[in-house]
């Protein structure tokens, strides 16, 4: 009896040590300017290639300015120079900022139909996970070892173990998947999945879109597990179908014929089980600097002398100290400075399209900024084909081009330190958005409801406040 | 990789649980294409702070540091690692790491040593009350001593044999090349793009 993480890691295992880790072989890598300068660099001075040019492509995501154009000096053209001239020099094939096929990286993969079940996926940039929402096993890794899958197309790991979560019921309206990642961090922490590969399963998985999966696996690697799955089904081959790396002909019908075969088996065993009623969830906010420091938005400020772990209640006060709230103050009180729309969680046309049903027609609130940024060049042409970007200009937000833009901020766009953020990102770390600033981590519909308000707001609070 | 054996040094400490990588190093100041050049930006907003140990001319020296659970989480940037090392650090321990922050780690000749969360404690405190506390870690036997206590470092084989023997990780791999060409002949066609 097998797990799907059992299933893809048999299937790719080339070699086994014996010592506690397996050659795995590599069917996608995955490449930005962040994070692979060094690593090409590692190849040219061990004079060694690419060795499947083909099965890697390369992206303009984190550095990328997303007002304007790429200068041509300073350190973000250095970085993406550098990637120019190494997919040149390495034959490998690269989607630049200013083309119709640029994005965040898990953003593209998805579009471009690279991203399939079954397939073993990595990338030098830890939001990797995003890709197991089409039941492949796919994982962020860092510079040394993206020189190692250059070079051979390998990657030696480890095997991680299984963890099921398995999600009861019927989302509630207005509660989306990105509320149920940070229900679940809560729930089990930030180490909580260390060591282990989540497989979601569950009535409230097998109904949501591709694009809801795609932002619950992103989120993965906040609970600290190594990847997010979830195993394939109609939704992800209706939504593959026609991609252009997809197959084609007779190929796709073989491929989605194997693709039944890609699931746990009834009775495989699970390391750790968790369970989770959704049909009772409401909008999740984070009021700390980690992403398991989370509270429903009808709530308030936790208190942290109420925490009995010593280290989590350091942590609270911590992060309280930094995020300059106190105890007791309900969440739906906190004034926000910015808004933020867009990342490899939530920058895809449905979180697009679900914050401008919010916004058609308002204003939002006075000195409040809200930066709207597409996942993808793809996402960007989709909104405008649709007239999104008009709701949102109307509303008062900025439109931009696509990138990593404010969930990064190592580019133009960051915090100024004391300014509070409501950010669809993945990641409220101090600092994260630029020193000193403060983000709470939403999701889409609760970013547009507190734009318009300029207080964090759920999207059930609007119709009382109209 | 230069082979390492044992390592014995100073340790400094920071009582901190879940230090991301965005802590390590911040995004913004890993704006390079070299795996040098970190250092000064390493722990860079907490070293402004008054009191945090890393700075702290009373362990200037230390190249071992210990921290709470869930260190390197979060961001793949091996800048973080390559920061610690460019700092002086030669080992960190803590009872939980961020997965690849550990892999980066082990990848780049920092050694992440995985020991019991009250070894750390103790082994905190004997460092903080006098500095020149001599900690050493030895990963032929997979132990940890400091200030009077020892614990066992979890480690798998591999990983300890690839510090042991200091092997490039490529060059290991590639003694597979046979085994690599063969399942590429059997399962992976190469791909046109469209």
């Amino acid at each position: 009896m097998s797990t799907l993480l059992d299933k893809i890691w048999d299937a790719h295992t080339v070699h086994r040590s014996g010592g506690g880790t397996d050659l795995l072989y590599v069917d996608f890598h995955l490449l930005h300017e962040g994070s692979s300068p060094q690593a090409f660099e590692g190849l040219r001075l061990a004079g060694r290639r690419v060795r499947r040019p083909d099965l890697t492509l390369a992206t303009e995501d984190h550095v990328v300015p997303t007002r304007g154009l790429l200068g041509r000096t300073g350190v973000a053209a250095t970085m993406v120079d550098a990637l120019r001239r190494n997919c040149e020099e390495f034959g490998v094939a690269l989607h630049r900022s200013g083309t119709a096929g640029q994005g965040i990286v898990h953003v593209i993969g998805p579009e471009l139909g690279i991203s399939q079940p079954g397939r073993i996926i990595l990338c030098g940039d830890s939001h990797t996970s995003t890709h197991g929402a089409f039941g492949a096993l796919a994982f962020g890794i860092g510079t040394s070892q993206v020189e190692h899958v250059l070079a051979t197309q390998t990657a030696a790991f480890a095997k991680p173990k299984a963890m099921a979560v398995t999600l009861h019921g019927e989302l509630p309206a207005g509660v989306s998947a990105k509320d149920v990642a940070l229900a679940m961090i809560g729930r089990i922490g930030t180490g909580g999945a260390q060591g282990h590969v989540i497989e979601y399963r569950g009535a409230a998985v097998e109904a949501m879109s591709m694009e809801s999966r795609l932002t619950l696996c992103n989120m993965s690697i906040e609970a600290g597990a190594k990847a997010g799955m979830i195993a394939p089904d109609a939704v992800t081959a209706e939504y593959l179908r026609g991609r252009p790396y997809a197959p084609a002909g007779r190929a796709w019908d073989e491929a989605v014929a194997s693709w039944a075969a890609l699931r746990s088996d009834d009775e495989a065993e699970f390391d750790r089980r968790v369970d989770i009623d959704v049909t009772t969830l409401s909008p999740f906010v984070s009021w700390g600097t980690n992403p398991s420091q989370v509270v429903e938005l009808s709530g308030v400020v936790p208190d942290p002398s109420a925490d009995p772990d010593p280290a989590l209640r350091d942590a609270a006060e911590r992060a309280l100290t930094y995020m300059d709230l106190a105890p007791g103050t309900p969440m739906r009180e906190i004034p926000v400075d910015v808004v933020f729309l867009g990342s490899c969680t939530n920058g895809r046309i449905e979180d697009l399209r679900a914050a401008a049903g919010l916004l058609d027609g308002h204003r939002i609130a006075s000195g409040v900024r809200m930066l709207v940024v597409p996942g993808s060049a793809a996402v960007k042409k989709a909104a405008e084909s649709e007239g999104l970007d008009e709701v949102f200009r109307s509303a008062g937000a900025e439109w931009r081009t696509a990138g990593c833009s404010l969930c990064v901020a190592m580019n133009d766009d960051s915090l100024a330190a004391g300014e509070r953020c409501a950010s669809t990102s993945n990641r409220n770390f101090e600092g994260r958005q630029g020193r000193g600033g403060r983000t709470h981590l939403v999701s889409p519909t609760t970013a547009a409801a507190t734009a318009l308000t300029g207080r964090l707001t759920a999207p059930s609070d609007l119709g009382a406040l109209r | 990789m230069k082979p390492i054996r044992t390592i014995t040094g100073r340790g400094v400490a920071i009582r901190r649980t879940s230090v991301d990588t965005d802590q390590i190093i911040a995004a913004r100041h890993c704006l390079r294409t070299t795996r040098t050049g970190f250092a000064e930006h390493l722990f860079a907003t907490w070293r402004a702070e008054p009191g945090f140990p890393v700075g702290d001319p009373a362990h200037d020296g230390a190249t071992i540091l210990f921290a709470g659970a869930d260190f390197g989480s979060g961001s793949s940037r091996e800048h973080a690692v390559w920061a610690l090392q460019d700092y002086g650090f030669t080992v960190v321990v803590a009872s939980r790491f961020g997965d690849i922050f550990a892999d980066n780690a082990v990848r780049s000749g920092l050694v992440p040593a995985v020991v019991e969360d009250s070894a750390v404690g103790a082994m905190m405190d004997a460092v903080d009350a006098d500095p020149a506390t001599e900690v050493t870690v030895d990963l032929v036997a997979l132990t940890i001593r400091a200030g009077g206590v020892e614990a066992p470092v979890r480690m798998s084989a591999d990983t300890r044999q690839r510090f042991l023997d200091g092997h490039d990780g490529i060059d290991v791999t590639l003694r597979h090349e046979a085994a690599i060409r063969a399942f590429e002949l059997a399962h992976v066609p190469i791909v046109k793009a469209p």
